[in-house]
């Protein structure tokens, strides 16, 4: 190796390989790809939350010019629907109510863009043309759009056979001892709280080609998704019946997902099924309105939580209650959203002895809710770390002493909590010392007062969080109701001369994995960044993955490709041996240099893999040729960052608008690999998460018209709504993979909403404020400092 | 888009004749608007007559007392004109903060006026500055031009081809923006000129642009934010929505009045 090097293993900012394209323009997305004797899809959808379909009338549509085929559900009869990839069941054991989803509207659309047509064309604007003169004779019937009034008694059934709407009714944890520790309480809070509905809003709307080769009955689809592999199982297997043989997968650069790119969408399947039967590949790339309504949205959960004190302010338990919003149709992990991902986590970072939590979920006439940044984590963590600041307020005790106080002690690791989880390490006492230490805590009352001489109302707000990601053991998922197996796979495949190309299941969609994967190489087998190559994204050239959601990808991709060099380097072990005429047990082997142990005979990486494919002086009898090793990596447990988010925000009284003016984020995501990556991660996520908490809503009325169905109503943070997030790293290990790494991709959206609003409601607090639903936005908070004017008059 | 016919004329005579024989076709200046509502199929011209090739359309002029601004005249030149911002700092400021960079680079002031977008930001400043617009054939006072939302003094195929703007003694711009679209959700544009003290509200209203007369008379008597600060305005003529109810924008209207005030000196 090159001694001036610079050092890009583990723990080195090493720059992003992949923004050289991607600054550049030169990126690689779905819609840049174009097959040769391309058509042009165009989805007709449903104007109205909900509607029998009465009659399609697509003989005019037909005659249009350019247009090859018009498709309805009565042409897919042979088509399943789209299968969900999680089965939850209700307390008395029974499974979920699992309605069909149709890839195209069967006699009923359900919400406002439920497709229910599609043209294919040859261009996308003639198949536009075409749709408009589709007559669909809808017959609309009332809808109903939040979970309250969707299993409130007479609410319109989005399902027939789905009695009151209720796909589960679901709980964790022991009522029994959880009611006795209320019993015992010297102080019960209780807190109810709205966790707003977003639309993820991906940068790249999503987009698919389907291409059928009538010669080799083969299936390409090109797709944005986060798991090719997924999506090849699920629409293969469930929905058009194609061996995985005979269906690619493939997605190139993709333009951001937030988990709105895990699911398998109707588009995907109606692509690649209309390409085998108009014998052309199809495009179909949403528009910006597309997405707002076909998208899956996150989060859209009601909760009533009750925390149960002594008279010290020590938990002695915790009881809650959740209606969490389905929409229309289970997308493909929308069940385990609520459940295991949420309410395992309502023990967050404290000692809370027992806990009981109650899930419904509803079925209503709106897009599909799933997973989207944090999923789960982060609709826990706003409940728990709002309702810590109002018991400590209730009970008159410091915010951040009462944290302290029931926080889960350093030395109490590996701890099991009451809802199912074993956390394997942390330190949440270090990261919040940390974080008071960085955002200035102990003088914060300085800037209040110099505000307040300004006319301004500042707040600080805190928040201490654990989520659970690096999803996850597949036997532990499997027992929870996963149809699917969440190991990953990493292949390391040394080159003859030494130049490495990794094959991963997991995807890169702006994680910047064809960096930090590489860097793992680097580090463990000394080849320089330049020389290696990330691969993923495609099922032709990668084996079996799961894909990349629940900041999943390092801990357990990552660990996948450790196992694999792990047996790259036994093998050149063995090889090494062999050329330098020594005892297997005496190769040492340390960042590309094999060397008998004690001695200065060595050998490179490069002598090993020339020697592994030039096989002439070779233990042929003992060792294969090649050095090609692949891993799957199935976790022993989830991983779990936490960490302390501060936030401090200054309201504008006349106004009501929310400035923030600090942020201040202390994670411990385990082992950095790219402390830089690292940084841009948690602040994307923050960015996310002050999103939710100042400025974003999905906003449907009663009857389920999605009002803040565009940017001009929809409001995406801007770099101006943002400060500057101050971003450090506190590590513990992770205890149970190879890497020590935990994950950081979801830590920001998840820890940061509760820290903006304790923020918020702590700036209103001398207007005896107790709570704020997000988002807190301008008007609202006006409406709060108004009323109190008002009732003070 | 529905597909149209593409017209690039070189005068405002041959650009009003075939509007004139095509009363669906229509003008194009900056697009930023026309373009938005075309791709998302709202509109259905047959022909689209694009002004840009106009050149006397475009620029600004100091002519006496007034300023006189090209109807094709881009946000961003006027927030960087000399003239501008010499005569009317307040007028180079409203530009300057309309829109994105994008925008601000394609959109034209005559496209705003013509448009009269009920949260534009222009229509405020042309009705409190007194500004004259001046058509392909006649001269129209901002006071009889913008006629509520969307709405104009415009007849079918007439154009905008310059505005007329009285310099003030002084004047000033506030406006909160809507979070989302970022458009005026509440904007009040101040103004002492020689029409005397006039205020006109974007945004709030729930018929476009207004002048706000009981805070004119305040102004007029007491030049201070303070005249403003105690005048209620009536919801019942204010919009309400999911970014804010009437009584909210109301309230808007005189705390961003006051800092119009404030921001006039
Ligand atoms: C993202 C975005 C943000 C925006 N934010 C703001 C904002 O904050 N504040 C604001 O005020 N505006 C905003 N706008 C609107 C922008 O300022 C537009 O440029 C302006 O409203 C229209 O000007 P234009 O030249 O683009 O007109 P065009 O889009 O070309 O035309 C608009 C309309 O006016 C007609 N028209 C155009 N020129 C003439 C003429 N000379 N005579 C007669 N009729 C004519 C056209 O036929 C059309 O009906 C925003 C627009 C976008 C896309």
């Amino acid at each position: 190796m090159n001694a001036v090097q610079p050092f890009e293993g583990i723990g080195a900012s090493v720059r992003r390989k992949e923004d050289f394209r991607f600054l550049q323009g030169r990126g690689m997305y779905t819609d840049d790809i174009n097959r040769p004797g391309q058509t042009h899809a165009f989805i007709l959808r449903s104007p109205h939350a909900h509607a029998t379909i009465q009659g399609i009338d697509t003989a005019a549509a037909k005659a249009m010019p350019g247009v090859l085929a018009v498709f309805t559900s009565a042409d897919m009869t042979a088509i399943g629907g789209i299968p969900c990839g999680w089965q939850i069941h209700n307390k008395d054991g029974t499974p979920m109510a699992e309605p069909k989803h149709p890839v195209l509207a069967e006699g009923k659309v359900r919400h406002v863009g439920d497709p229910v047509a599609v043209v294919v064309a040859e261009t996308r604007a003639q198949a536009r043309d075409a749709a408009e003169a589709i007559v669909v004779d809808y017959a609309p019937l009332q809808g109903v759009s939040s979970t309250e009034a969707a299993i409130a008694p007479g609410a319109p059934a989005v399902h027939d056979g789905v009695a009151g709407n209720l796909c589960y009714d679901w709980h964790i944890g022991d009522k029994a001892t959880t009611d006795a520790a209320f019993a015992k309480a010297a102080k019960v809070v209780k807190f109810s709280t709205t966790n707003n509905r977003l639309v993820p809003n991906a940068m790249e709307p999503r987009a698919a080609i389907g291409e059928f080769d009538a010669m080799s009955g083969d299936y390409t689809l090109y797709t944005t998704s986060q798991n090719p592999h997924v999506i090849r199982l699920l629409m293969g297997a469930f929905v058009l019946s194609i061996p995985e043989s005979k269906l690619r997968v493939v997605a190139p650069d993709v333009g951001g997902g937030f988990g709105s790119k895990i699911y398998h969408y109707a588009e995907e399947a109606i692509v690649t099924w209309a390409s085998a039967k108009v014998k052309r590949p199809i495009k179909w790339t949403a528009d910006r309105t597309e997405s707002f309504m076909s998208d899956a949205h996150g989060r859209d959960h009601v909760s009533t939580a009750e925390l149960a004190l002594d008279t010290d302010g020590k938990i002695l338990g915790l009881k809650v209650h959740t209606l969490a919003n389905m929409g229309a149709y289970l997308s493909t992990f929308a069940p385990c959203v609520p459940t295991y991902l949420y309410a395992t986590l309502l023990s967050g970072v404290y000692a809370t002895p027992v806990i009981y939590a109650e899930v419904k979920a509803v079925f209503t006439n709106t897009v599909p809710v799933d997973a989207y940044r944090g999923a789960g984590r982060p609709e826990a963590t706003y409940l728990l770390e709002r309702l810590m600041d109002v018991a400590a307020r209730e009970i008159g005790m410091d915010r951040v002493e009462f944290r302290k106080k029931n926080f889960i002690p350093t030395a109490a690791f590996p701890y099991q909590t009451p809802v199912a989880l074993q956390y394997d390490s942390g330190d949440y006492f270090s990261t919040l010392a940390g974080a008071l230490e960085t955002s200035g805590w102990a003088t914060f009352e300085e800037r209040r007062s110099e505000a307040k001489a300004r006319g301004k109302l500042r707040g600080i707000g805190i928040s201490t969080y654990v989520e659970a990601c690096g999803i996850a053991p597949s036997a532990v998922v499997g027992s929870l109701g996963a149809r699917a197996g969440l190991y990953e796979v990493g292949t390391i495949r040394v080159h003859p001369t030494g130049s490495v190309t990794v094959l991963t299941g997991t995807h890169s969609h702006g994680q910047g994995h064809e960096t930090t994967l590489a860097q793992l190489v680097a580090d463990k087998l000394g080849v320089p960044m330049a020389n290696i190559d990330i691969v993923h994204g495609d099922t032709a050239k990668v084996p079996f993955g799961m894909g990349t959601y629940g900041s999943r990808s390092l801990a357990v991709g990552g660990s996948a490709m450790d196992k694999a060099m792990d047996k790259i380097i036994a093998k050149g072990k063995r090889i090494a041996a062999h050329l330098m005429e020594a005892s297997v047990d005496d190769v040492e082997f340390e960042r590309g240099t094999f060397r008998v142990a004690g001695t200065d005979k060595t050998k490179s990486l490069t002598d090993i893999s020339l020697a592994a494919y030039v096989p002439h002086n070779y233990p042929i009898d003992e060792i294969e040729p090649g050095l090609d090793e692949t891993a799957f990596y199935d976790p022993k447990n989830f991983t779990y960052p936490g960490g302390c988010h501060i936030c401090e925000v200054e309201i504008d009284p006349d106004t009501g608008k929310v400035s923030v003016m600090g942020f201040t984020a202390v994670d411990d995501v385990g082992r950095v690999i790219n402390p830089m990556i690292v940084e841009g991660q948690v602040q994307g996520g923050v960015a996310q998460g002050i999103g939710q908490a100042l400025l974003e809503a999905a906003i449907y009325d009663a009857d389920g018209q999605l009002i803040s169905g565009s940017m001009m109503d929809y409001t995406m943070p801007r770099a101006d709504d943002l400060a500057p997030v101050s971003v450090a790293t506190h590590t513990t290990l992770c205890t149970h993979n190879p890497l020590g790494v935990k994950g950081c991709g979801e830590v920001g959206a998840i820890g940061s909403p509760p820290a903006v609003m304790n923020a918020v409601v702590d700036a209103l607090r001398d207007f005896g404020v107790n709570h704020v639903e997000m988002p807190a936005t301008p008007a609202k908070i006006w409406n709060i400092i108004n009323g109190h004017r008002m009732a003070a008059e | 888009m529905y597909d149209f016919e593409y017209h690039k004329p070189s005068s405002v005579a041959d650009a009003v004749k075939i509007l004139a024989a095509d009363p669906d076709a229509r003008a194009i200046s900056g697009g930023m608007t026309l373009l938005p509502a075309l791709k998302l199929r709202l509109n259905k011209p047959t022909s689209v007559v694009d002004l840009s090739g106009i050149a006397d359309l475009r620029g600004v002029k100091r002519e006496g007392g007034k300023l006189v601004v090209g109807a094709l005249t881009r946000h961003y030149e006027v927030a960087t004109s000399a003239e501008v911002k010499a005569s009317i700092p307040a007028l180079a400021a409203m530009a300057a903060s309309i829109g994105d960079t994008q925008v601000r680079n394609r959109g034209t002031m005559g496209g705003s006026v013509a448009n009269n977008d009920p949260s534009a930001d222009y229509p405020a400043a042309l009705l409190a500055l007194g500004a004259t617009i001046q058509t392909d054939r006649r001269t129209i006072s901002a006071d009889d031009f913008f006629q509520g939302m969307f709405a104009t003094a415009l007849e079918a195929g007439e154009l905008v081809t310059a505005i007329h703007i009285p310099v003030p003694e002084k004047a000033g711009y506030a406006k909160m923006k809507n979070p989302a679209s970022r458009y005026s959700m509440a904007g009040v544009f101040v103004a002492k000129g020689p029409a005397g003290v006039r205020v006109a509200v974007n945004g709030a209203g729930n018929n476009g642009v207004f002048r706000e007369a009981a805070m004119e008379a305040a102004l007029s008597a007491n030049w201070s934010a303070d005249a403003v600060a105690g005048i209620k305005v009536d919801p019942s003529g204010m919009n309400g929505d999911i970014h804010g109810s009437a009584e909210y924008r109301a309230h808007l209207v005189t705390v961003m009045a006051k800092r119009a005030v404030v921001d006039a000196g």
